[in-house]
C-alpha cells in the first residue's frame, strides 16, 4: 500500500500545479510557461508576475500555441503549455501529433479544467476526449494526478523528464489521498487500498470517488483494492495483471468517455493477459447534459453509492 | 561563393534531386525544383551551420514547412555535409530514414518533422522567440509554399510574429502559384501576399526567388520586424516541359522525359 486517504478538506490542483511551476521556474531559468489568453484559468498570474519575459501568452490561437512550444523546445527552453483541455488537445490535435509527439520535442503540454469541469458550459467544454486523443501517440505519457500532492510530483518530474509529456488537471477540489513527499514515478499506479474480492482503479477526480465506494463495500463485507492510475499512457501493466489475478475482478471510472479512455486501457492488458469480468464507469458515449462536474459524475453512475453497487453486481459474474 | 558557383550547385542539386525522385518512382519534383535555388543560397551562402554538429546551439536555424519537398533538403543537407551523399539513393527506401516528410531524430539538419502544412511558421516562431528569450545571436528561417498560406493556423503565426517583435525570422514564401491540385489563383488565391502580410506588421521583400542576385540580399537583409520574402518562382524551374505546370506536382518523368530533362540540367552545368 503506498497511502492512506487522509483529509476531507479539498484542494484545487491548479494551485498545486502554479505553486509547483513557479518553484522549478525559480530553479531552472529555462522553464517558460505558454497559454492562449489563459493566465487566469491557469493560474499562471504568480508566474507573470515573477517571470514576465517568461511567460508567452500567444492569444486565443491553439495550434500556434503548440507549434510555438515546439519551437520554444527546440531553442532550448523547456515549456509547460497551459490551455483548456478541450482545445488544447482538440483543437491543436495535429500539432500536438507531429509538432511534439513525432518530433519527441521537450514540451509539456497541461490540459487544464480536463473532463467536466466546465460542466455547465456544455459539450463544446467538456473534455472527455482527451484521453483517447492522446493516448494514442508514441513518446507521450499522459497523466492525470488524483490530488494536488500528486499534481505536484508529476510537474516537478515533468520538468526533469528530457521528453514531451499530456497531463490533464480539473479544477473540481479533490481531497489528500497521497502522503506529503510522494514521488510521481510514471507508468506505476498506487495501490491505495489493499483487498482481494475486487480492483477499483481510477484517477484524477475520480480516485478519491473510488475509496469512498471502498469504503461502502466494505461494510457489506467485499474487500476492494483500490488503484490510483494517474498514467494512463505508458499503463502499469503489472499492477493490472496482479488486479485481475488476485481480485478476480476490475471496476474502472473515469472523468472521460468510457470509449478510449483508462478504461479501454486497462481492458487491452486485462483482454490480453489475464480476462476478467469487468466493468468501466465513465461518460456513455453521449454528450452530457447541463450540470457542474460533481452533478454530472453522479448522473453517469459515478457517485460512490452508484459505484458500489455497480460492483456488486459485476460480482455476480465473477 | 559566387552567384555563378551558387547557381552551378544549385544545377547540381536539381539534378540529384531528379535521379531521386526518378529513381524512387515517387516525389514532389515541381515544388522541389522551384525552392532549390533558395535552399541553395541557404547552406552554401547565408546559414551558419555546423555540419558535424547538427545541433550546435549557435546554429541558424531553418524549417522546411513545405516537407513535401524534403528531397530537395536531403540533396541540399548531404551535399553540405550532414550525412553521406551515397545515401541519396535509399529516398523512399524501405527502412531508409530519408522518408517523404522529413524527420528531425534521424535526419541530421532537420530542425522539427513537418509534412502536414501549416506547421513549419509557428515551430519557427517558437525558435525564435527562444532566441530572444536567451539573447542568442541565431537567426530562424521558415520556408512555406504559397499554397500552404491557406492554412489558418500560419495566419495565427503571423499575428504572433508581430506581436512578439521577432526580427530574427525571416518567412520565405515559395510562390510558384501552383498547389497540388490547381493554380493558386483558381483555388483559394491568398496572393496578392505582401499587403497581407505588411497588414500585420511585417517587412515584405519581394524577389525573383530563382535568381540568386536577388536571393541572397534578401536572406541576409535584417531589420526592425520579421521579415517576409515573397519570392516569385516557376514550379519545375529549370526543366523545361515542367515549367508551371500544376500536374508536376508530384508526376514522375518516365525514361524520355527523364532523360530529357537531365540532358537540360547537365546542360546548364
Amino acid at each position: 500500500m503506498d497511502a492512506p486517504i487522509s483529509t476531507t478538506v479539498l484542494h484545487d490542483c491548479r494551485d498545486a500545479f502554479a505553486a509547483t511551476l513557479e518553484k522549478m521556474a525559480s530553479i531552472d531559468q529555462t522553464i517558460v510557461a505558454v497559454c492562449n489568453d489563459s493566465v487566469g484559468s491557469s493560474k499562471l498570474g504568480g508566474f507573470k508576475s515573477k517571470f514576465p519575459d517568461r511567460l508567452i501568452n500567444v492569444g486565443i490561437a491553439e495550434q500556434n500555441m503548440v507549434g510555438v512550444s515546439a519551437g520554444l523546445a527546440n531553442g532550448g527552453r523547456i515549456p509547460f503549455v497551459c490551455a483548456a483541455s478541450c482545445f488544447l488537445t482538440g483543437r491543436a490535435l495535429e500539432q500536438i501529433k507531429a509538432d511534439i509527439s513525432y518530433s519527441n520535442a521537450n514540451v509539456k503540454l497541461i490540459g487544464i479544467s480536463s473532463g467536466m469541469a466546465y460542466g455547465e458550459l456544455g459539450p463544446t467544454h467538456h473534455s472527455i476526449e482527451d484521453f483517447a486523443w492522446t493516448r494514442v501517440l508514441p513518446n507521450l505519457p499522459v497523466i492525470a494526478p488524483c490530488d494536488r500532492i500528486e499534481t505536484a510530483a508529476a510537474i516537478e518530474w515533468a520538468a526533469s523528464y528530457a521528453g514531451p509529456c499530456f497531463l490533464r488537471l480539473s479544477r473540481v477540489g479533490v481531497p489528500d489521498l497521497l502522503p506529503e513527499g510522494h514521488k510521481f514515478v510514471p507508468g506505476r499506479a498506487n495501490r491505495l487500498r489493499d483487498g482481494e474480492d475486487v480492483t477499483l482503479i481510477a484517477n484524477g477526480t475520480l480516485t478519491h470517488r473510488m475509496m469512498k465506494a471502498a469504503d461502502i463495500l466494505a461494510k457489506q463485507g467485499v474487500n476492494a483494492r483500490v488503484l490510483n492510475m494517474a498514467t494512463v499512457r505508458p499503463i502499469d501493466e503489472d499492477a493490472i495483471i496482479a488486479a485481475a489475478k488476485e481480485t478476480g475482478a476490475i471496476v474502472t471510472a473515469e472523468e472521460h468517455s468510457i470509449y478510449g479512455g483508462l478504461g479501454s486501457a486497462v481492458a487491452e492488458v486485462v483482454v490480453d493477459n489475464a480476462p476478467v469480468p469487468m466493468k468501466r464507469l465513465g461518460v456513455p458515449g453521449i454528450y452530457a447534459p447541463t450540470g457542474s462536474a460533481e452533478f454530472l459524475l453522479d448522473e453517469f453512475g459515478m457517485a460512490p453509492s452508484a459505484i458500489a453497487e455497480a460492483t456488486l453486481a459485476l460480482l455476480k459474474r465473477k | 561563393m559566387q552567384w555563378k558557383e551558387l547557381e552551378r550547385t544549385a544545377r547540381q542539386i536539381r539534378l540529384r534531386d531528379l535521379e531521386a525522385v526518378y529513381a524512387a518512382g515517387a516525389g514532389h519534383i515541381g515544388g522541389e525544383m522551384s525552392a532549390i535555388d533558395i535552399l541553395t543560397a541557404l547552406y552554401f551562402h547565408v546559414l551558419k551551420i555546423y555540419p558535424d554538429d547538427a545541433k550546435h546551439p549557435d546554429r541558424d536555424r531553418f524549417v522546411l514547412s513545405k516537407g513535401h519537398t524534403a528531397c530537395a533538403l536531403y540533396v541540399t543537407l548531404a551535399k553540405r555535409g550532414f550525412f553521406p551523399e551515397d545515401e541519396i539513393s535509399t529516398f523512399l527506401q524501405p527502412h531508409s530514414r530519408l522518408n517523404g516528410h522529413p524527420n528531425c531524430n534521424k535526419v541530421p539538419g532537420v530542425e522539427t518533422n513537418t509534412g502536414p502544412l501549416g506547421h513549419g511558421l509557428p515551430v519557427a516562431i517558437g525558435i525564435a522567440t527562444a532566441g530572444k528569450l536567451s539573447s542568442a545571436a541565431y537567426h530562424t528561417y521558415v520556408m512555406t509554399g504559397d499554397g500552404e498560406m491557406q492554412e489558418g493556423s500560419n495566419w495565427e503565426a503571423i499575428m504572433a510574429a508581430s506581436q512578439f517583435q521577432l526580427n530574427n525570422l525571416t518567412l520565405i514564401i515559395d510562390h510558384n502559384r501552383f498547389q497540388q491540385g490547381a493554380a493558386l489563383a483558381d483555388t483559394n488565391n491568398v496572393a496578392p501576399l505582401r499587403p497581407k502580410l505588411e497588414a500585420f506588421g511585417w517587412e515584405v521583400t519581394e524577389i525573383n526567388g530563382n535568381d540568386m542576385a536577388e536571393i541572397v540580399p534578401a536572406l541576409q537583409h535584417r531589420g526592425a520586424r520579421p521579415h517576409c520574402i515573397v519570392a516569385h518562382t516557376n514550379k519545375g524551374h529549370g526543366i523545361s516541359f515542367m515549367q508551371d505546370r500544376v500536374d508536376w506536382h508530384h508526376k514522375v518523368p518516365n525514361k524520355e522525359q527523364y532523360e530529357l530533362a537531365v540532358a537540360e540540367l547537365s546542360e546548364a552545368l
